[in-house]
């Protein structure tokens, strides 16, 4: 059965700094979690203590509601995956699964004929079967990995935690396997919880992402709403590069502030959060949300294009103010555009909170996107 | 013209080019052939012509002469003290060095640093300091021997002075090299075995001594090699009655001081020969430990 975690009021301190801050969380059974911040955020520190390596200064972790600290290891039913892998180097690969199994008191230890079969339905399992009898050291990084994962599943965990656990590998191989983990997960009657300063891999991977800044959770929600809703700039900003343009509340609705004297062509109604006019916010709008059209008299300039990958990232400045947007590569040729050519700008979407922070926000979409002319 | 036979580079020209013919292959490091020839010189010099004339002198004995000088009990019986004295000195130094490299890595308390800085003493003690502090400490009315007295137990002038002394001289030795191991250990290895649900005695023996074991060993040899040479430190302490706690070093010097130098060159060759064969095996077991976890 898969474990259902809910953290009440978890507080921890490392001398003066507070790693986590009085944070609630449910992580529903069967789930696929990312908790996902920037180094120092305290997700690693949550997942610690979730796993019973680190204590709460306050509150309480439970899984499937009873408290977790006061039980042995054996009994919580937790996997742990680390970073490096931690694979004991003087075991085999399959010693190394063995190892959950084989330190269990005698009487719920399984016979050495049972503890075989074990492993080597886990090591088929992570295919890895024929490297049964290797070293780790004679492993690559991501062989090693899923053996680390092989060793935690053997003991048959309702939860599963992973701690950066494709941080240590190259592009490509970390790709591979979040996608495998997230088959394996969903082949398994399992909680995992992933640990990830990625947002590219958190938002691929999970069905669900905690979003942490600063010993606080900054917003829960699944990939779609945190990326297309975030509470906060700094959800917005972490899921991935947005333009800053400041705005100010006119008559007729939002109007680009002091950019060379250029005003938007075409206003939008701000939300009820922003009924005062004359205030000043920040709109953002994300570089793939910015389309340009090549003309003579446009108020932006190219100052760079530069190819990567499949996407073309065309740098401009508005006036004063520098501006990112992103094009499919394919369709970079019909734009026209060369370093030094003017554009005009088209915001095809937009977001904005208000300076309270009190979580209201504006949003626009196409057909009534913002045209800075 | 490939890399191999181009000209060599600027640079000093020592003369050496005929270590270099022949050669397809060029180094990196620069004058390879130069540091080769100074360290075997400078081993041939010190370690290895004493040694060969050591052998030599033996050799003039011949087999008969050998045989019947070394078969004596007093030769026998300071090998055994010899041998016997340093290895339980060794096995001794190896489980409290290992229990005091632990509590110096893993602990933190006062004058730790100091604690630390005191395992070399044996190291940079004069040994015959040593002895002599050692011998007035566990005499029948030292600090120590006389609460041992009572018991009937006598350390100085027995061989269990011989055993004390080769301890303390061995026991950094154990503490040095196991120590870096110690604090490389990944505390994480411990964490995934206690995640794994192992106890704290299943996770020392499983996964703690089997990563530190390879050092351990070769503090041990150390150790043992040590406490097998070890003179200035016994004499005192030892009450050096031949064949019951006279060691083979002052054996080889009481020869010495007959002007029988054939008999000590005798005495030392066995010694040499003796050493060298406990050192090969410890260092076969040793690769044989390494060897299975790396394939």
């Amino acid at each position: 059965m898969a474990g259902h975690v809910s953290i009440h009021n978890v507080s921890r301190r490392f001398g003066a700094f507070a790693a986590l801050n009085d944070v609630s969380l449910d992580i529903p059974a069967g789930e696929l979690v990312a908790l996902l911040g920037p180094s120092g955020s305290g997700k690693t520190t949550l997942l610690r203590i979730i796993a019973g390596l680190d204590f709460p200064d306050s509150g309480q972790v439970l899984i499937n509601g009873e408290d977790n600290v006061a039980r042995h290891p054996r009994e919580r039913g937790v996997g742990f995956v680390f970073q490096h892998y931690a694979l004991f180097r003087h075991m085999t690969v399959a010693g190394n699964v063995a190892f959950g199994l084989q330190v269990r008191p005698r009487g719920q230890r399984p016979s050495k004929a049972e503890i075989k079969a074990r492993v080597a339905a886990l090591l088929d399992l992570v295919q890895l079967g024929w490297l049964a009898d290797r070293y780790p050291i004679e492993l690559s990084g991501g062989q090693r990995q899923r053996v680390a994962l092989a060793r935690a599943l053997a003991i048959e965990p309702r939860l599963l935690l992973l701690d950066e656990p494709f941080g240590a590998l190259d592009t490509k191989v970390r790709k591979e396997l979040g996608q495998w983990l997230r088959d394996l997960h969903h082949g398994q009657a399992i909680t995992s919880l992933l640990v990830t300063h990625d947002q590219a891999e958190a938002l691929e991977l999970a069905d669900r992402i905690v979003l942490m800044s600063q010993g606080k959770v900054e917003q829960i929600g699944t990939p779609a709403e945190l990326y297309t809703r975030p509470a906060s700039p700094f959800v917005l900003e972490f899921l991935g590069e947005a333009n800053r343009i400041p705005c100010v509340i006119g008559e007729g609705g939002l109007a680009l502030l002091a950019v060379s004297g250029h005003a938007l062509a075409q206003s939008v109604e701000p939300g009820q959060a922003f009924a005062s006019p004359g205030a000043v916010l920040t709109l953002y709008v994300r570089p793939h949300d910015l389309v340009l059209e090549a003309r003579s008299d446009g108020p932006a300039v190219v100052r760079a294009i530069k190819v990567a990958g499949a996407f073309a990232k065309i740098e401009l400045m508005l006036g004063e103010l520098a501006l990112t947007a992103l094009t499919p590569l394919h369709r970079l040729p019909s734009l026209h555009l060369q370093e030094g050519s003017r554009a005009r700008l088209i915001a095809a979407q937009g977001m904005s909170f208000s300076a309270a922070g009190a979580g209201g926000s504006v949003q626009f979409e196409a057909p009534r996107a913002l045209v800075m002319a | 013209m490939s890399l191999a036979d181009s000209k060599p580079g600027p640079g000093l020209d020592l003369g050496l080019g005929w270590l270099r013919r022949g050669r397809t292959r060029r180094h990196i490091l620069p004058g390879l052939g130069l540091s080769l020839g100074i360290t075997l010189f400078v081993l041939s010099l010190i370690v290895f012509l004493p040694t060969a004339a050591m052998v030599g002198d033996a050799a003039t004995l011949g087999v008969g002469g050998l045989i019947r000088l070394l078969a004596t009990s007093r030769v026998l019986g300071a090998f055994k003290v010899s041998l016997g004295c340093a290895a339980l000195a060794a096995l001794t130094s190896a489980v409290f060095g290992l229990l005091i490299a632990w509590v110096l890595v893993r602990t933190r308390f006062p004058f730790r640093r100091l604690a630390d800085a005191m395992v070399d003493l044996p190291f940079a003690l004069p040994t015959s300091v040593a002895g002599i502090a050692l011998s007035t400490l566990y005499a029948p009315n030292g600090w120590l021997g006389s609460w041992l007295a009572p018991y009937g137990i006598r350390v100085s002038f027995t061989v269990i002075g011989v055993y004390v002394a080769l301890t303390f001289v061995g026991l950094p030795f154990v503490v040095r090299s196991v120590q870096p191991v110690l604090q490389d250990l990944e505390a994480e290895q411990e964490e995934a075995a206690h995640m794994l649900g192992a106890g704290r005695l299943q996770i020392f023996s499983r996964v703690i001594f089997p990563a530190i074991l390879p050092s351990l060993t070769a503090g041990f040899a150390m150790a043992f090699a040590r406490g097998l040479g070890e003179y200035g430190s016994v004499i005192f302490i030892s009450s050096n009655k031949p064949g019951v706690s006279e060691i083979v070093p002052l054996l080889i010097v009481n020869e010495l001081e007959q002007f029988d130098f054939a008999g000590a060159a005798a005495i030392g060759t066995l010694m040499l020969v003796l050493s060298l064969v406990i050192l090969c095996v410890i260092m076969l077991l040793q690769r044989l430990v390494r060897s299975s976890r790396h394939g």
